[in-house]
């Protein structure tokens, strides 16, 4: 498997595949499917200070090759979260990125603070670009100088690195990369939803609750690919790619953008084996493509491209 | 699994047989499946159906679902021997064993709720309970397998439009029975659910609820209600991997 090994940050990943935030739970449901010690790492559901209930259902709309989601957050809140979650997952051999949210600034530094010093938490996943909460969430994410801040109050406070989930509903990707990696984070983590809608046919209103949700799936990956193209040329830290990743296949055209990791989200809905199929089929693959490792592909689409017979010892 | 029979049986509502191995991991009436209409992306989540029979010595299970979207009207279009790709099963059925021999059992359900009362009533009787079926559809042309309830006990039909046994629902039916039944269980549309927790409470009444699910196995909290002990707090039931029975008033409707 050593050619699949990823070094990132804070993460020695055995492979660069993980089941992303709030498509995963805390892995309980998973564990029936498979052995989550297989798994490159876990991204678990967004962790608030306190618990939250989440929106109203319907809490998702199916979409042409995607889906909206308006959960709003649902979880058990930071205590139970480290206390319950946390520590059944650390009966497992897999690091865990936490996905930390909140209304403010000062809940993101209570959650950074709290749940970096959990021993199989090696990073955090700073979510600002939630887009299904009133407050806080993608308002984060969305101006530049205010993710830097928030970026730079929780490096302060994290025993762990930082990663930054960037929202794509922003007019310029590569001026909000820069911004958080000046505020000092360790790498990105891209793209969350996109804000979506869809009404229903007889009453001719949203059929979320919450009106708006966000769009993920094999939709939206064409717009991933390309933020991340952009992104990773303007930028110095890693990329841990995602959106609508569902095959071996998705994850080295990812790589190929500039990913240096993988995140798969939607697709564990569709299929709860879909993370176990990939990580089966990468090495195949890259025999196929003629790769030794899968570091070989990273930036591709814009790198010198060097001959593919690279020996790597 | 592999397409064994599969055909219409009223405007829109399709019977589809499917043999395979997961049938052995049946349990309970009530469970259902998450079934991929096609393959590829479009659409691309499952669809949640229950599971109206199993025989797990023939490993064949039964489902009947109302086409009407497109993922449905795709499965709709499957053919004997063709391949169909089932998760599950999945989720809580009914507590058989509430209703104990001798006594009586109403099962109540409405339109596609239908089905899953028909594993559930084979099994009642089989355990000796004495069971009596109400069952809602919108007009004649809608209703299915009364045959089938019939040779199980007392069948009574109810239609909105009068156009078939009792017009009206399925609570108009049920007000004038001679209420002998000591438990209820139900499936169907929320309102007819509601009405049965308003009127029927005090009896041991047990509801399948439905909801829009994503993934159908608890991870993406789609699907999540309230409980009635805490009926504006933090706490939750899913549906899909709690439910989709609930002995009524253990979640809000």
């Amino acid at each position: 498997m050593s050619r699949l090994s990823v070094e990132l940050p804070g993460l020695h990943l055995k492979n660069p595949v993980m089941p992303a935030s709030g498509c995963f739970g805390f892995g309980r449901e998973y564990s029936q499917f498979f052995n989550l010690d297989i798994l490159g790492a876990i991204m678990i559901k967004a962790t608030t200070p306190e618990p939250r209930f989440g929106n109203p259902t319907p809490r998702v709309a199916e979409t042409s090759s995607g889906m909206l989601n308006a959960i709003g957050l649902q979880n058990p809140g930071l205590e139970k979260v480290i206390s319950e979650e946390l520590a059944w997952l650390g009966g497992y051999d897999v690091p865990i990125i936490a996905n930390v949210a909140g209304s403010q600034i000062t809940d993101y530094v209570k959650v950074a603070s709290d749940i970096s010093k959990v021993p199989n938490v090696k990073a955090l996943e700073l979510n600002i670009s939630c887009p299904n909460v009133k407050e806080g969430g993608i308002a984060f994410g969305t101006v530049p100088e205010v993710a830097k801040e928030v970026t730079k109050a929780v490096k302060e406070v994290s025993s762990v690195p930082v990663y930054v989930k960037l929202s794509p509903n922003v007019s310029n990707i590569v001026e909000m990369a820069k911004a958080v990696e000046e505020g000092g984070a360790d790498g990105l983590t891209m793209i969350n939803t996109l804000v979506g809608m869809r009404l229903d046919l007889k009453t001719g209103k949203p059929i979320l609750s919450n009106r708006t949700g966000g769009l993920s799936g094999p939709a939206i990956k064409p717009v991933a690919l390309r933020m991340i193209y952009e992104v990773s040329q303007q930028v110095s830290i890693p990329i841990i790619g995602m959106g609508g990743i569902a095959t071996a296949e998705d994850v080295i055209e990812f790589f190929y953008a500039g990913a240096s990791a993988v995140a798969v989200g939607t697709a564990n809905f569709v299929d709860p084996f879909v993370c176990p199929t990939i990580i089966e089929e990468l090495p195949k693959l890259l025999d196929e493509l003629g790769f030794d490792h899968i570091s070989e592909c990273t930036g591709r689409s814009w790198k010198q491209n060097e001959a593919v017979t690279n020996y790597r010892p | 699994m592999k397409v064994l029979t599969h055909k219409e049986l009223a405007p829109s509502i399709f019977e589809l047989t499917l043999q395979g191995e997961l049938v052995s991991e049946m349990k309970q009436p009530g469970q259902f499946v998450q079934v991929k209409t096609t393959e590829g992306a479009e659409p691309l989540l499952r669809r949640p159906i229950s599971i109206s029979s199993y025989n797990s010595s023939e490993k064949q299970f039964t489902m009947i679902y109302r086409a009407e979207g497109k993922g449905t009207t795709l499965l709709s279009q499957r053919k004997q021997a063709e391949a169909v790709d089932i998760l599950g099963p999945l989720g809580n059925g009914f507590p058989v064993h509430e209703a104990k021999e001798g006594e009586t059992a109403l099962l109540v359900g409405g339109g596609i709720g239908v089905p899953p009362l028909y594993q559930l009533s084979q099994m009642l009787v089989a355990n000796g309970v004495r069971v009596i079926h109400v069952l809602g559809f919108q007009t004649k042309s809608a209703i299915f397998y009364e045959k089938e309830f019939s040779e199980l006990g007392d069948t009574h039909i109810a239609t909105v439009d009068g156009s078939y046994g009792t017009k009206g629902f399925v609570t108009t039916v049920i007000d004038k029975l001679e209420q002998e039944f000591a438990t209820i269980f139900s499936c169907g549309p929320t309102p007819m659910l509601k009405a049965l927790e308003a009127g029927y409470g005090e009896k041991r009444l047990y509801l399948s609820l439905e909801e829009r699910m994503g993934c159908g196995i608890g991870a993406c909290f789609a699907c999540v209600c309230h409980t009635g002990d805490d009926p504006t707090g933090f706490s939750y039931k899913k549906v899909c991997s709690d439910g989709p029975v609930f002995r009524a008033g253990e979640v809000i409707l």
